[in-house]
């Protein structure tokens, strides 16, 4: 049996680790002059259009998490503790995005847009109000366990005897026990955003991803760069995430 | 009185919800059945013309050949995984490793495979100067084949991450029943084990189906020119506004995609329900 099993993961990292090794190699081979470089890698910071379309990636993954978590928490709060009729609803229209793709919301999205940027304007930053939509069931789930695993009735009574508002009480007494919870549904949705093609580039914005696909036609290497770039953050941000997650309950 | 002001808190949450996803839903559709402000059947009946057709059985080939292998090769990787240590490295290395390229990989994983086997891709010139074999003319990678290839190398991980909770669910007592009972293991597989995995395998596999299907970024990404697949000719429908003389199409291939899509995922969650039975 253990031969078999050292055989079998090997295949599985072969598979699975060769084109990121083909992507580190590809992305630092120098195509005129032979040999290695880092220029595509320089490119990340030093091509206006890239750094702008990662600036506005990041811009957009904070926005995305705040307005998350300001819609999301207070609502899934109130729910348990004084609407429980709505749990079912607030689940289903949660969890709804997994089964309506992205591609579908953007194709039925022109109407909504004309009045996004008639009233907000025209920048990829409006992006946030669909983003916050897409990272849903990913932040419900995070956030739906945190809460199960605490006394939120007995939390919230007690705070709001004390004299507690219902912005302390969530701020300062609820969140602090869902910390882990909430940190799980940032950096899954910060992953969500910074990887999210589909409504950006159907709306003609441009973000990371739609930057690398447009660098792609004329720039292998600094497309590949910053693919890798994108895949080692993402897997950073969930290892993280991982670690601290998991430790309290091994 | 009482529930108005119960449900006034909820009321940010639905609002946000109802614009961004039910409101466009809605518009695609009521609008795959109206033609210059009127109720017609002409865009449903434009799906059943010869590239729509043409292009949503190459979408349900490509997404069922990958949910296969998906399924396959990752219940086998899933059990790998399994026999490691449930805190130890490796495990959520591995484990964090599969759900960023089974969620968030879109774009990357397009350039990740042309750097392997595109033209100039690392393993392209390998097999060129050792073997003299060419894998990448005629464009292999963006036909049907490759992106069968290519859509493994994020269904395997997804295929990880959905299957792994049903294969931790079996409790190690079954085991040790059927063995007590002088089971071998290749009987414990048989009778007991595979019988209560064959739910949590076929949802899997539909929940596969249906992550393939509505795919985009990567297929998109790849494949610059055509459209093969569902999801591209939806592209070319927005982008260009008439395809195939039609303006208005990608409502109905829309509603296409959100016909099978939810299919599947009605399906899927009976399943699931079958599974939760025993898994607790």
């Amino acid at each position: 049996m253990k031969p078999l099993r050292i055989l079998l993961w090997l295949l599985f990292a072969a598979f699975f680790l060769f084109p990121l090794y083909a992507m580190a190699d590809f992305a630092t081979r120098d195509l005129h002059a032979g040999g290695r470089t880092i220029s595509a890698w320089v490119n990340l910071f030093a091509d206006d259009a890239l750094f702008a379309a990662i600036v506005a990636s990041l811009l957009l993954a904070v926005l995305t998490v705040a307005a998350m978590l300001a819609l999301l928490v207070p609502t899934m709060i109130w729910v348990r503790l004084r609407a429980p009729w709505a749990n079912r609803l607030v689940e289903f229209l949660c969890l709804l995005p997994l089964t309506i793709p992205a591609l579908v919301v953007v194709v039925g999205l022109r109407n909504v847009y004309l009045w996004v940027t008639y009233l907000l304007g025209e920048s990829a930053l409006t992006l946030t109000f669909v983003y916050v939509v897409l990272v849903l069931p990913f932040a419900y789930r995070a956030l739906d366990a945190a809460l199960s695993a605490i006394d939120l009735q007995t939390l919230a009574e007690a705070a709001r005897s004390l004299g507690a508002g219902w912005t302390a009480t969530i701020v300062a007494v609820i969140v602090p026990n869902i910390r882990a919870g909430v940190m799980s549904a940032a950096f899954i949705s910060i992953a969500v955003v910074l990887g999210e093609y589909t409504v950006a580039s159907l709306s003609g914005f441009q973000t990371l991803p739609v930057q690398i696909v447009e660098i792609g036609k004329s720039d292998g290497p600094t497309s590949v760069a910053a693919s890798l770039a994108t895949l080692i953050f993402g897997f950073v941000l969930l290892f993280v995430l991982s670690l601290v997650t998991r430790r309290r309950r091994p | 009185m009482r529930r108005l002001r119960q449900a006034l808190p909820l009321l940010p949450f639905v609002a946000v919800v109802s614009i961004f996803l039910l409101i466009p839903t809605g518009t695609v559709i009521v609008n795959a059945f109206v033609v210059d402000g009127r109720f017609s059947l002409d865009l449903i009946a434009a799906l059943f013309t010869e590239a729509p057709l043409a292009a949503l059985l190459r979408s349900v080939v490509l997404s069922a050949s990958s949910a296969l292998i998906g399924a396959a090769l990752g219940a086998v990787l899933a059990w790998l995984i399994l026999s490691s240590a449930p805190t130890s490295l490796l495990r959520r290395a591995v484990l964090s490793l599969a759900s960023v390229l089974a969620q968030f990989g879109g774009v990357a994983l397009a350039f990740a495979f042309l750097a392997t086997i595109g033209l100039n891709g690392v393993l392209t010139l390998w097999l060129q100067q050792l073997l003299g074999i060419e894998v990448a003319s005629g464009g292999w990678l963006y036909s049907v084949g490759g992106l069968v290839l290519v859509y493994t190398y994020f269904q395997i991980p997804l295929m990880v991450i959905v299957f792994l909770p049903a294969l931790e669910g079996l409790r190690s007592q079954w085991r040790e029943a059927a063995v007590s009972l002088g089971a071998s293991t290749w009987q414990y597989w048989r009778e007991v084990a595979l019988p209560l995995l064959t739910p949590a395998f076929l949802g899997s596999l539909l929940l596969l189906f249906a992550n393939a299907f509505a795919a985009y970024a990567t297929a998109a990404a790849l494949v610059s020119q055509g459209s093969p697949i569902v999801p591209l000719l939806i592209r070319s429908a927005l982008t260009s506004e008439v395809v195939l003389g039609r303006a208005g199409l990608a409502y109905a291939l829309a509603l296409e995609m959100i016909v099978v899509v939810a299919v599947v995922m009605v399906a899927y969650n009976l399943l699931v329900r079958r599974t939760a039975r025993w898994l607790r």
